[in-house]
């Protein structure tokens, strides 16, 4: 069933019955708002530590903050069993945390220790858990998203219930893979869930420049996948529309197109001053449309909560960050030892590690 | 023993690898209904269905992510690309994803995945369709490039390579298909380590060092140089990464001159590696500078006598041979 926009997603969501309080908060109870608060509360303060130590030199390369695009992340996998997959980007810190994977080894990633979720060897952009089921990061825009059709492919050949979740930005509905990907996905309708985070650019470019449709709508019916157009400012209609996406691929009927419509707070990676888009437009995103205030209001109108829950949550995020930082800035680097581990699985590494230097004749 | 062509003996590797592991399915363009393009899963679509026998879309690129992804959550696909040109579309998820994701995500993400392609020039398809491209993948540190020249090594190395627990490049070459060779009999289980080259025959004046088709005409050329009193040793790498470098070395150490004898490209490809590695780890033992026979620095042409001078032949390897055995060429010269 195609839904329009996020009114529409909502009638879906409960038909037939007249809205009621819990339902317009998704039927969760008061602990798991506060908690759905909690957890963007994390991945912002963690944001906001990670460009710190950037800006330190505790981390180097390339660092792509999730700062603005919380509420995606936060409704999105809190609509998932932990058993199934998030495939990702390279703007996956806050993808790794939400799955499970302490913030404490996500940021020591960042920093490249060997206490770090990838070893240290794989940086801000690779962040992979096993145990966790988070395939991560993708800095090839777009790759992801063949990989995730993959593990659908995989979870039904095994006849299991999971699904895949694969984030990507609307940079990525350019590349080759979305179309190869959406195609075959919805041909053997695999249980993937394809979420497009339009934060409105990819680096510089802005969709309107870069697509030949204002929507992805048309670009999912061309595949026959269903399409969800979803306020990615909104956790909890996040949470909607991937629960909604997410139990009709456990029921085997196939992939669902999500488009969440978000912006990011801060420029493309610590590097880009973003020149290409006004000082004007930022604030007033910022100002109006920050998913962390939005969803505060909600809760403080619905006298769900006060702002001292807020505060208490930010005090315990910030702890829990803290105390990242504070690992990570303790943890011990990777040595030299460890340059040739893991290149194969059967321990063999590469070619150069293995020879022997050259024998003089006899 | 039984007389199997290359192709059949490849079959009957799937074919008993499914029988033997659930988890391993097979992926590709025309495999299932159309039997694949050269014939090698003829009948597995009949045998197993659609569930493990799986035709895609033309759509490399999302062939392989599959094939990684599938990997991921457990299960050990054998991927065929219809031919090693088509794997260029593909190669992002190859070098970047299949390649990289067991050191880069600090050794948690395991992809037994095989990619089976076919290579190789001689039956006039063309410059899009006859290249090999096993220097690519081979110069990329996480991957395995397999390369087998007869029967034997082809069913032994495509179950080894099933078995493996890191993605494995297995090439094959179009003009190998029909090649015939021993293979043991039905129910005969083994298994071609897929690190180890094979010596396939003795001579202690010169090695050639080579692998896939170039071993047979290698074979040709070394039964000729002994009519001429040159007795080549002839080492067929089967393995291109990871190379069996001890076995290349020993040989080199006895005969202390080399050829190193190709089908693809000259310039920046796998013989001047194999000729680096030689001249890295052996250079007090060469009597000779190491000679190089390769195709042609051209696109492949179509038109039959182009294509023949592109490709390198017997003589060719003759020739490189007699250059740098000067003392008996000369010898038989002046007799
Ligand atoms: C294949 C490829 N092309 C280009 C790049 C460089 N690049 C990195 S991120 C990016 C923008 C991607 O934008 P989008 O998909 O919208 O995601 P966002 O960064 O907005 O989250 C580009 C062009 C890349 N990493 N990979
Ligand atoms: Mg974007």
């Amino acid at each position: 069933m195609a839904v329009r926009d996020v009114r529409q997603a909502r009638e879906v969501r409960q038909p037939a019955q007249a809205p009621s309080e819990t339902q317009d908060f998704g039927g969760l109870s008061r602990e798991q708002l506060l908690d759905l608060h909690y957890q963007m509360e994390v991945l912002r303060l963690f944001e906001e530590k990670a460009a710190e130590a950037y800006t330190l030199g505790k981390i180097g390369g390339f660092l792509h903050l999730y700062i603005g695009q919380e509420a995606s992340g936060v409704g999105a996998i809190s609509a998932l069993a932990p058993s199934d997959y998030v495939v990702s980007s390279y703007r996956e810190h806050g993808h790794a945390i939400l799955k499970g994977i302490a913030p404490r080894e996500v940021m020591a990633e960042l920093y490249g220790k060997a206490t770090g979720c990838s070893k240290g060897r794989g940086g801000s952009m690779h962040m992979y858990s096993a145990e966790h089921r988070l395939i991560g990061g993708q800095a090839i825009v777009g790759a992801q998203i063949v990989i995730s059709t993959g593990i659908g492919f995989g979870i039904s050949y095994q006849g299991l219930k999971d699904v895949a979740l694969t984030f990507f930005g609307d940079g990525a509905v350019d590349e080759g893979a979305f179309h190869e990907g959406l195609n075959l996905s919805s041909v053997w309708k695999l249980p993937v869930v394809f979420l497009c985070e339009n934060n409105m650019y990819s680096m510089g470019m802005s969709v309107s420049k870069a697509w030949s449709v204002p929507s992805l709508e048309p670009r999912a019916a061309a595949y026959g996948v269903p399409y969800i157009s979803v306020d990615g400012m909104d956790v909890l209609a996040m949470r909607a529309a991937v629960s909604q996406a997410a139990e009709r691929a456990r029921r085997g009927e196939g992939p669902t197109l999500i488009e969440a419509h978000t912006y990011r707070f801060r420029g493309h990676s610590m590097a880009d001053p973003a020149r290409y888009r006004t000082r004007d437009e930022e604030s007033q995103w910022k100002a109006n449309r920050d998913p962390i205030v939005l969803f505060e209001q909600r809760l403080r109108e619905a006298e769900l909560a006060r702002d001292e829950d807020f505060k208490a949550n930010e005090e315990k995020a910030a702890a829990v960050v803290e105390d990242a930082a504070r690992f990570a800035d303790e943890s011990p680097f990777p040595t030299e030892d460890d340059l040739y581990s893991d290149v194969l699985q059967d321990g063999s590494g590469a070619i150069a590690w293995r020879n022997k230097p050259s024998t003089p004749r006899e | 023993m039984r007389v199997l062509t290359y192709r059949d003996a490849l079959r009957e590797a799937i074919r008993e690898e499914m029988l033997r592991d659930e988890r391993v399915y097979i992926l590709g363009e025309d495999i299932a209904g159309y039997g694949g393009t050269y014939s090698v899963t003829k009948g597995l679509f009949e045998e197993f269905g659609e569930k493990r026998v799986r035709d895609t879309p033309l759509a490399e690129e999302v062939i392989i992510g599959t094939a990684i992804g599938s990997a991921l959550t457990g299960l050990r696909p054998i991927a065929e690309l219809m031919t090693m040109n088509f794997s260029l579309l593909a190669s992002d998820q190859i070098i970047n994803s299949a390649a990289k994701f067991s050191y880069m995500f600090g050794g948690q993400p395991r992809i037994p995945m095989v990619i089976r392609m076919p290579g190789g020039g001689g039956a006039q398809r063309g410059a899009q369709h006859s290249q090999f491209f096993e220097t690519l993948y081979a110069h990329v540190p996480g991957l395995k490039v397999v390369m087998p020249a007869t029967p034997y090594d082809a069913k032994g190395m495509l179950k080894s390579a099933v078995r493996d627990d890191d993605p494995v490049i297995f090439v094959e070459h179009e003009l190998l298909y029909n090649v015939k060779g021993d293979v043991p009999d039905e129910g005969v289980e083994y298994t071609v380590p897929l690190n180890r080259g094979e010596r396939r025959r003795e001579g202690s004046d010169v090695t050639l060092v080579t692998f896939s088709r170039m071993v047979h005409i290698c074979m040709q050329a070394a039964e000729e140089l002994a009519k001429t009193g040159i007795e080549a040793e002839v080492i067929d790498l089967r393995s291109i990464r990871p190379i069996d470098l001890d076995l290349v070395l020993d040989s080199v150490r006895k005969t202390n001159r080399v050829v190193v004898a190709e089908e693809g490209w000259k310039y920046y490809g796998t013989g001047q590696g194999v000729v680096a590695l030689i001249y890295e780890y052996a250079f007090d033992y060469l009597d000779a500078p190491i000679g190089q026979v390769t195709g042609k620095d051209v696109p492949m042409p179509y038109s039959k006598p182009l294509e023949q001078a592109a490709l390198p032949t017997r003589d060719d390897v003759i020739a490189a041979v007699k250059a740098i055995v000067p003392a008996l060429g000369a010898a038989t010269a002046a007799r």
